[in-house]
């Protein structure tokens, strides 16, 4: 005779069991679509790169992980650091750093000014912040080199005002990459803010005020605190797609300067080394993970939990 | 709004399925952008009545790992010179015998025994062209028949340059600058090739495709770049002239092939032999402003090309001009790290 426990005991385990049977297509897909590319890739980082790209299966290497951080000087055979990769990865992380501030900077206020204005209004200003969605990322890209290079509107308004005599050099600079990701990457950031701060009750504002608090002090003891979650989210969005971003620094940057994404590409391409294109792949990845994982943890620690 | 959606989805795949039938036959196209002659497409698929499908490449090794990887459904590829060899060595190609084909006789006999396809037993000549110096002479008027337009730069050139960002190109007309050869691995000229290249850099502008507009707007004023370009660009600013850098350039042809796994290798035939036409070569040409290698073809090329100093290389600097071969892997290698150190 099973007793009540051992009763209760087994329709747990069926009831574990289902859940399994019942997620098992999701789970299927996961696998699948997610992590078997991935584990491709990391077997192609150990092999031994094909004479004209590829890879040589199942013959392995750790020449493309080497490749990462160290190189052999090509004339003198000695091992030194890989300075060109290195550069290229702090100029990446530089930019996306730079690109989330800028984007922090533009879309607090953007939010700030939607999320205060009366709620059936609301609607009609975040869909003017969705519009450049509607375009593609390359179209985008091409308009804002319009805007910014030399004939372009900017400068010619400028010397047409007389601010500046002779125009300036912005189009394939660092600069013009950072301007078009800040352009193209804004909404990402004014739509987590604005979610976080609609949900701001600004009768606490008030109190604030009430209890002498000046803008300031409102502002960063009061609203800050309310969006920081908002301000993680939206630094997350922007932050991670800037780092692997291929087209801007192409069409904007002249191709003179890489970035990551832009130095995967050519070991994929005309470099024929896919296991360290793979390798590079997954040091961007590494990178993205260890960034997630500071700001979960710092969103933790100070309780992000107003949202 | 939901029975709207379906209705347009519903008449998409109505217009789909009755855009197929028509067609009694296909061919799959895989080319460079920019590259095919819509009017030659639109005259092939009324003389055969084929339905033609062409999808675009922006390099070599994209069209090549592509292909490789299966599951493609092109019929036709479309590879520069040194990258046939490869494309032949990993069996990816139909042996299609266009030397037997009836337009063959039309093959200038410069192209037919090349390097790169011996005989002809696999493509067909579509393009050929060279890179070198263009230069807007308004602004520089000195000799422009040198790499050292871009590799030692005028004090009136600098930052108006761009170079194209092609590494083979690149690293070709540098070795022969610094009086090497192609896929050299003597460390000490490679040594210099590096410090010129990066001593040059920061004299250029950009090193980017899409030259044409930025002539037009003089936002450069020289670049080293293909000769078709130039022609272009000095229909738009006629103070564009195209150099052959003395020291050395590349050539490069494209050449049209069946690939093994086509899924229309009779129609694909055809079209080898429709394109060694005279005609339909010059419309190519007309179209992309490049040579051809078609005899016969002058005759139907716009009067502007046929004379344009862009596309007729002088007698003189002929030799300077080269194949580019692939080179041995462990050569590439050096080569990439050379460029990537310049594109850091």
């Amino acid at each position: 005779m099973a007793t009540p426990r051992e009763i209760a005991i087994a329709a747990e385990r069926r009831d574990i069991r289902n859940r399994w049977l019942l997620s098992s297509p999701a789970l299927l897909i996961i696998a699948l679509a997610a992590v078997g590319p991935l584990f491709v890739m990391l077997l192609y980082s150990f092999m031994l790169k094909g004479d004209y790209g590829d890879v040589k299966p199942w013959q392995f290497s750790g020449d493309g992980w080497f490749g990462v951080f160290l190189q052999r000087d090509i004339f003198d055979d000695t091992l030194t650091v890989a300075d060109a990769h290195i550069t290229i990865f702090w100029r990446s992380v530089k930019l996306s750093l730079m690109t989330t501030l800028a984007t922090l900077f533009l879309g607090f206020p953007t939010a700030y000014f939607i999320a205060t204005r009366p709620p059936q209004r609301r609607d009609i200003w975040l869909f003017l912040v969705t519009i450049p969605f509607w375009t593609n990322i390359l179209i985008r890209t091409f308009a804002m080199q319009e805007v910014i290079r030399n004939e372009g509107i900017v400068n010619s308004v400028m010397v047409w005002l007389g601010l500046i005599s002779a125009p300036v050099q912005i189009m394939y600079t660092d600069w013009a990459i950072l301007f078009g990701m800040a352009y193209v990457y804004l909404p990402l950031m004014v739509l987590p803010l604005y979610a976080s701060m609609e949900k701001i009750d600004f009768r606490l504002v008030e109190a604030g005020y009430d209890l002498y608090a000046t803008r300031l002090q409102v502002l960063r003891r009061i609203i800050i605190p309310l969006v920081k979650p908002g301000i993680i989210a939206g630094s997350i969005l922007v932050f991670i797609p800037s780092l692997g971003a291929y087209v801007t620094p192409r069409v904007l940057g002249g191709g003179k300067n890489m970035m990551l994404g832009n130095l995967i590409e050519l070991q994929f391409g005309q470099g024929r080394n896919w296991p360290l294109g793979a390798a590079l792949s997954i040091t961007l990845m590494i990178i993205v993970t260890l960034a997630l994982l500071v700001y979960v943890r710092n969103a933790s620690k100070t309780g992000g939990g107003h949202g | 709004m939901k029975w709207k959606l379906t209705a347009v989805l519903a008449g998409a795949a109505l217009f789909a399925a009755a855009g197929a039938a028509h067609a009694e036959g296909e061919l799959n196209i895989y080319n460079w952008g920019n590259y095919t002659s819509p009017e030659m497409i639109k005259k092939f698929e009324e003389a055969y009545k084929v339905k033609v499908t062409i999808t675009d490449y922006d390099s070599n090794d994209t069209a090549l790992a592509k292909v490789r990887a299966g599951g493609h459904g092109f019929d036709i590829v479309v590879p520069s010179a040194n990258y046939v060899p490869i494309w032949v060595k990993e069996g990816l190609l139909l042996e299609s015998r266009p030397d037997q084909m009836e337009n063959f006789k039309n093959v200038d006999d410069r192209w037919v025994n090349v390097d790169w396809d011996p005989g002809r037993h696999y493509s067909v000549p579509w393009q050929w062209g060279l890179t070198g110096s263009t230069v807007d002479t308004s602004v520089y008027k000195g000799d422009i028949n040198t790499s050292a337009i871009w590799l030692d730069p005028p004090p009136e050139l600098v930052g108006k340059i761009n170079v194209a960002p092609e590494m083979n190109d690149v690293m070709f007309a540098t070795i022969r600058y610094m009086g090497g050869q192609w896929c050299t691995d003597d460390k000490e000229l490679l040594k210099k090739v590096r410090d010129k290249l990066l001593e040059a850099k920061p004299k250029w502008i950009a090193m980017d495709y899409g030259t044409i507009e930025k002539f037009a707007s003089r936002d450069y004023a020289a670049a080293y770049y293909w000769n078709g370009a130039a022609m272009r660009s000095r229909e738009q600013n006629p103070d564009v002239r195209f150099g052959y850098p003395k020291e050395g350039f590349p050539f490069f042809m494209d050449s049209a092939a069946i690939l093994k796994d086509a899924k229309n290798p009779d129609n694909a035939k055809l079209f080898l032999n429709f394109v060694m036409d005279p005609e339909n070569a010059a419309m190519l040409s007309n179209f992309a402003k490049y040579a051809n290698g078609i005899k016969g073809s002058d005759a139907f090329m716009d009067p502007a090309m046929k004379d344009a100093p862009e596309l007729n290389v002088p007698a003189e600097f002929q030799a300077a001009g080269e194949f580019l071969q692939s080179c041995a892997p462990e050569v590439t290698d050096i080569y990439t790290r050379i460029w990537t150190e310049l594109l850091k």
